[in-house]
């Protein structure tokens, strides 16, 4: 039986009935991975040895009727969440020998229900890129077309589940890096509002952007996992201090006389004809199932770009200080003084992004800048959540491409940081805003496929979930999947 | 936005990252592209608008003051390149007599 292909709430029924126990499930995941992976490349460390054991475990649960909700359940982590005593990198030359001593709380909310974890997914180094070619590990193909990267950060988690050898993935999301990768592998990725899903433990970018996040093959596997994922976490000052949500149970609601906001900026751009189908498209099957279609305008939107690579460099220079080759990760050889061991340790330790993002952020928060640079990017980031405030008065959801086109080859834009930065054009402003955002598989060109974007208001991941789960009834771009036998 | 070779250097000192003089042409050029991205923001009116730190409008939680990890040193130690006697070893840092 092909295992892979039965959807989240399939497989959990499967194992309940005693179709197939969740070491047959495992084991079966684990061998697609040793027969596709090498390729790929969608891992750093697949635990295999634990996750037998976990599943074995879950089956035991199974027969003393002690089980877990998502019992048995297989899932991959992006090598950003901490697992205890597991290789934890986050892509980077710097973590290359990082056991980490804790588990993230993302990992322990899965773990609690019974999820069994498969490895640790390739990223880009430290989730800086919109590629996947900035790891240290090598970078990641797509599995559509293995030519063409998986975009990036989260490209291991998209690439992997997208080729079925996990069938979800968490990721994480900054400035798009779930949103990007999903639509690029045409898979359904979402980003929840800031504070919705715990950061302990998820190794910090820019931490007043990142937020983890879900990829998986339909809104419907998003909404359970995502849902186990949420809920208040002590350790995170910033976690929200709410109840976990429901995701589930009215994800059938209908979206029938709901409001879908196109922003106007973002249509004004040009577009290749190709998106613009796709997106004309899913926007009549949207007013077929009885949305309501409105232009809206975000007019200071066009400067989300700018105000993200102040923000988060800013941001990320800050905490990327911690790197030092002292207490833990990396340290060059030989140091001949305290001053030496940072300098090289960095100079080593750091890819080529990363220092270029550390550089501009020091550069940003440096004395006579910050005001010209940082304090005004702060500033106009409220005038684009101003924007959004005002908008979602009037309307349910944002609709717009998740991407510029669909993917590119590796090594297209390795050289020019700004063509890449483009990438995530339309994904940056739900994070300036903090706002909960989602791609799902909406059409596709030369055999690659591309992701619609849709924006919601704050802790509105419920309606989110709903529009692109109708969406899916009435479609069958989610179900897609690409062919790598 | 023009960069000074001196200038990079001073900014990659604050950051601590060794950088090669053969590498500072490329990495001032790529530098300069990206600080020409945020001259878009001149234009955005913010005289009367206050700064956003963060995405939530909401007040830090506090907790009561009590110990709530236990003693980890040996687990942290274990993932230091070089240690000894429990502690971090660096180069030495203080001068003085040998």
């Amino acid at each position: 039986m092909d295992l892979h292909k039965l959807y989240l709430s399939e497989q959990l029924e499967g194992i309940k009935s005693g179709k197939f126990s969740s070491t047959e499930l495992t084991t079966h995941y684990l061998e697609r991975i040793s027969k596709f992976d090498e390729d790929l490349n969608s891992f750093i460390t697949v635990t295999e040895d634990q996750a037998i054991a976990k599943a074995k475990k879950s089956d035991e649960r199974y027969k003393n009727n002690t089980n877990l909700p998502l019992d048995g359940l297989p899932i991959a982590h992006k090598d950003i969440f901490c697992t205890k005593d597991v290789l934890t990198t986050c892509g980077s030359k710097m973590l290359s020998n990082f056991e980490a001593p804790y588990s993230s709380t993302v990992f322990e909310k899965l773990d609690n229900e019974g999820m069994v974890m498969l490895g640790k997914t390739n990223m880009d180094e430290f989730a800086m890129g919109s590629s996947n070619e900035t790891s240290y590990f090598g970078p990641v193909k797509n599995p559509w077309n293995t030519e063409y990267v998986p975009g990036g950060s989260s490209g291991g988690s998209a690439s992997c589940v997208s080729a079925e050898l996990a069938p979800v993935a968490t990721a994480t999301d900054t400035g798009g890096s779930i949103r990007q990768p999903a639509s690029l592998c045409g898979l359904t990725g979402i980003k929840p509002t800031y504070g919705r899903v715990s950061r302990y433990g998820m190794i910090a970018f820019a931490s007043s952007l990142d937020q983890g996040g879900v990829v998986a093959r339909s809104a419907a596997d998003a909404a359970l996992i995502l849902e186990a994922m949420c809920g208040h976490d002590p350790k995170d000052s910033t976690s929200l201090n709410l109840e976990r949500p429901d995701l589930t149970t009215n994800l059938n609601n209908p979206i029938k006389g709901m409001k879908i906001g196109l922003p106007k900026e973002f249509f004004e751009k040009e577009m290749p004809s190709y998106v613009e189908k796709s997106i004309e498209d899913a926007i009549s099957i949207y007013k077929d199932l009885g949305a309501e279609i409105v232009e809206v305008s975000l007019p200071n939107i066009n400067l989300s770009l700018p105000i993200y690579y102040i923000i988060a460099p800013a941001e990320c220079s800050a905490n990327l200080s911690r790197y030092d080759g002292v207490r833990y990760g990396y340290r060059c050889e030989d140091p001949k003084d305290i001053e030496d061991l940072y300098m090289r340790t960095r100079e080593e330790g750091f890819g080529n992004e990363v220092k270029r993002r550390i550089l501009i952020g020091t550069y940003a928060l440096s004395a006579g800048y910050y005001d010209a640079y940082y304090l005004k990017a702060q500033k106009c980031r409220q005038l684009v959540a101003n924007d959004f405030k005002e908008v979602f008065k009037n309307i349910d959801v944002l609709l717009s491409p998740t991407t510029p086109g669909t993917s590119f080859k590796a090594g297209e834009k390795t050289n020019d940081p700004i063509a890449m930065y483009l990438q995530d054009i339309f994904t940056i402003p739900a994070n300036l805003a903090g706002l909960p955002g989602l791609s799902i598989p909406c059409g596709e060109n030369a055999g690659l496929p591309l992701g619609l974007q849709l924006v919601g208001n704050s802790l509105e991941e419920d309606k989110l979930l709903q529009f692109a789960h109708s969406y899916q009834l009435n479609t069958d771009w989610h179900s897609k999947m690409p062919d790598i036998s | 936005m023009a960069l000074s070779d001196q200038e990079l250097k001073e900014i990659a000192y604050l950051a601590r990252i060794n950088v090669k003089e053969d590498s500072l042409p490329s990495l001032k050029k790529e530098l300069e592209d990206i600080l020409g991205l945020f001259e878009e923001l001149n234009a955005a009116e913010t005289s009367e608008i206050s700064a956003m730190s963060h995405p939530l409008d909401l007040s830090q939680p506090t907790r009561q003051d009590e110990v709530t990890e236990e003693n980890l040193r040996e687990e942290l130690l274990k993932n230091a390149p070089s240690v000894q006697s429990g502690l971090f070893l660096v180069p030495k840092v203080i001068e003085g007599e040998e």
